[in-house]
């Protein structure tokens, strides 16, 4: 009988071209993105003279310094901004890569868009030089970020090396309770192991919540992995996946459809495989969360207070907890309810796809945004698709700024849209580190409908207590 | 690349957890060529507050550790962003490894591409290794790769541990492209044996 296998183990295995004498793996990588910031991997190929081995495998998307507010090139916030475009660009073409531009309703998020066009598949190898790549596991792929020389690698072999990660599994078992979003599991993960508890890891989430999740959540879930210092996250394919799959652009047609099928169903942990470590949560104890600190792992249910240093037994946790307090600017002991904020973003890789903003647009209607809340859609497709649903004048009627143009925007502000010096703002992104959403920015993650809560009432809000009959 | 061999160098500590690549490489410099002026970005917003006025509670702007080599930091270095950025900053302004009990998973990785050595101890020993520095007048750490050992006064030698292929590529300064180029054949055949079944990929 053969050693039961992980998913990991299976995907892991079928690309596997050689090892090396000191365990590395030579990995065959099916699929990559490029955007703007890759500029450096290009100067490196460009250093060596050599060509994209396979340039049918990439993508070349611009989404961190792409405007929001149109598709223009004097849209863009500065001159520099529009060069690092054309440079993408030019890469591209030389390359002969597929490339998404301005104007291009295909146009998005990396990690919006490669799962909407069918680009990333189940049982795939994925990398791209940006850490929240591991968003594409949700669809049951290897995929996680790599830095500008991996990138430059991958370019010239359409291969890396890797050492064999640890595997994680993490079950959420029970039920969800309402109201509780993706974003909520991932932070109650997140916090349950802490930002470097995945280190080295490949996590697997598993279990019922888990399977309970529409494609958009798993992308949300497995988004948030490297926030537990995973390199990446996976969820083994099921029904839900290959409905959500068919049919889109770049996803197998008719023969290769049903071979792509047979392959995909193989592609689950079996039963007995051996994890290195092994979580379980219980689903009906998450609630809607909020993080309150500088780390993503500083996430505490709505209900709950700033922690307070002097309750903090460890001198150095101690300070730590103080500098955290310091930056953000609240008092231990104060409800996070009663925290006031100056503005919310709602988009980014982690919450922007269609569910998310109809999540935000539910909260919205009807009522008026007492801050400036910005809704960034993560593609050009999804901006359309709120429209034939009419969400964006849900959000414009009450008040919110609806951008019409997709990409990365106040998630790491390098477009342009940043968040004011002391300026505390409600982010449906990842990242509440210091300075991330622009310097001395104080950032509070949560859901797109905590999001729109804390929009309509100027505070951090329980979406629960907003609850219509 | 720069190999890594053996460094005695002035050492630095940086007491703190989770220190994350935004933290290292600020976002409003990604942009930026690697030119000149890539090092002075390193921190930048620990090192200065808003006026653009420097910190004097950080440790690169303590004069005793601004001529530091080597990084003694806290759990979960160089986190978030995937930046090589981050590392460039670093091996630009001299630093040549950072000794932590742990890293993020990509900075640890990219840091072998640039001939950065991040070294992985018990944090007990780190914490050893932070106080001293903090107690010396000019505290230096010696490190030899070859033999995975580090050594300073207050520890005197002690042994780390490094993926063999990671060790050999810094100890020969091994371009990666240059040595998948080795693996040529394999590659083909791979894609020649193992993709024909995947059309629908």
């Amino acid at each position: 009988m053969t050693k039961p296998k992980t998913l990991l183990d299976k995907i892991w295995k079928r690309h596997e071209i050689t090892i090396n004498p000191a365990g590395q793996s030579l990995l065959f990588i099916d699929r990559h993105f490029c955007h703007e910031l890759s500029f450096h991997a290009f100067n490196m190929l460009e250093k060596r003279k050599m060509k994209v081995r396979h340039p049918s495998r990439t993508i070349a998307v611009a989404d961190h310094y792409t405007p929001t507010t149109g598709e223009d090139a004097r849209d863009f916030k500065s001159l520099d901004r529009f060069k690092l475009y054309n440079t993408l660009k030019n890469n591209a073409l030389e390359h002969n890569l597929n490339f998404l531009g301005l104007g291009d309703q295909r146009r998005g998020i990396i990690h919006v868009i490669g799962p909407e066009q069918g680009f990333s598949l189940p049982g795939t190898t994925i990398v791209c030089g940006d850490s929240h790549t591991a968003t594409h596991g949700a669809l049951g792929a290897l995929a996680f970020g790599i830095g500008a020389s991996d990138v430059s690698h991958v370019l010239a072999t359409q291969t890396l090396w890797q050492p064999k990660p640890k595997k994680m599994r993490v079950i959420v078992k029970g039920f969800r309770p309402a109201y509780v979003s993706a974003k909520d599991i991932a932070l109650s993960i997140i916090r349950h192991i802490g930002a470097a508890g995945g280190t080295g890891h490949v996590i697997e989430y598993a279990g019922p919540v888990i399977s309970s999740l529409s494609i958009e959540e798993r992308l949300t879930v497995c988004n948030m992995s490297i926030e537990a210092g995973a390199r990446a996250g996976m969820i083994a394919p099921d029904e839900t996946t290959y409905k959500w799959i068919e049919g889109r652009p770049h996803a197998p047609k008719n023969d290769n459809w049903k071979e792509a099928l047979s392959a995909w169903t193989l592609l689950k942990t079996d039963e007995g495989a051996i994890f290195d470590k092994e979580y379980e949560i219980d689903g009906q104890l998450i609630t809607p969360m909020v993080t309150w600190g500088t780390s993503p792992e500083d996430a505490l249910p709505i209900t709950g207070l700033v922690p307070d240093p002097l309750e903090e037994t460890n001198a150095e946790k101690r300070a730590n907890l103080k500098r955290k307090l310091e930056y953000m600017e609240l008092k231990p002991g104060t409800s996070l309810t009663d925290i006031t904020v100056d503005r919310v973003f709602i988009g980014s890789c982690t919450n922007s796809r269609i569910e998310d903003l109809r999540e935000a647009a539910a909260v919205a209607k009807g009522r008026a945004a007492c801050v400036h809340s910005i809704v960034v859609p993560g593609s050009g497709l999804i901006k359309k698709q709120a429209e034939i649903e009419g969400l964006d004048k849900i959000f414009i009627e009450a008040g919110f700024d609806w951008r019409p143009a997709a990409g990365c925007s106040m998630c790491v502000g390098v477009n342009g849209d940043l968040v004011s010096p002391k300026e505390r703002c409600v982010s449906t992104s990842n990242r509440n580190f210091r300075g991330r959403q622009g310097p001395d920015a104080r950032t509070h993650l949560t859901g797109p409908a905590m999001a729109a809560a804390a929009a309509v009432t100027g505070k951090l809000t329980d979406v629960r207590s907003l609850q219509r009959n | 690349m720069v190999p890594f061999k053996t460094l005695k160098a002035l050492a630095a500590p940086l007491n703190q957890d989770n220190i994350d690549t935004d933290q290292i490489l600020p976002a409003r410099f990604l942009m930026m060529p690697r030119d000149q002026k890539y090092r002075t970005y390193l921190f930048r917003d620990l090192r200065e507050d808003n006026n653009g006025l420097q910190t004097p509670d950080f440790f690169l702007n303590q004069k005793k550790f601004s001529k530091a080599q080597i990084i003694v930091a806290g759990r979960n270095f160089g986190c978030g962003s995937s930046r090589e950025g981050a590392v460039f900053t670093l091996v630009d302004s001299g630093f040549r490894s950072v000794i932590a009990p742990s890293f993020g998973d990509i900075f640890y990785n990219n840091s072998f591409n640039n001939g950065l050595l991040p070294i992985v101890l018990p944090e007990s020993l780190v914490k050893e290794l932070q106080q001293f520095l903090i107690n010396e007048a000019a505290p230096e750490i010696t490190i030899d790769l070859e033999s995975e050992q580090i050594f300073c006064e207050a520890t005197s030698w002690v042994k780390f541990d490094i993926d063999p292929h990671r060790r050999e590529r810094l100890l020969k300064g091994l371009d990666m492209v240059d040595y998948t180029q080795q693996f040529g054949e394999a590659i083909n055949r791979y894609e020649r044996d193992c993709l024909v079944d995947k059309k629908w990929l």
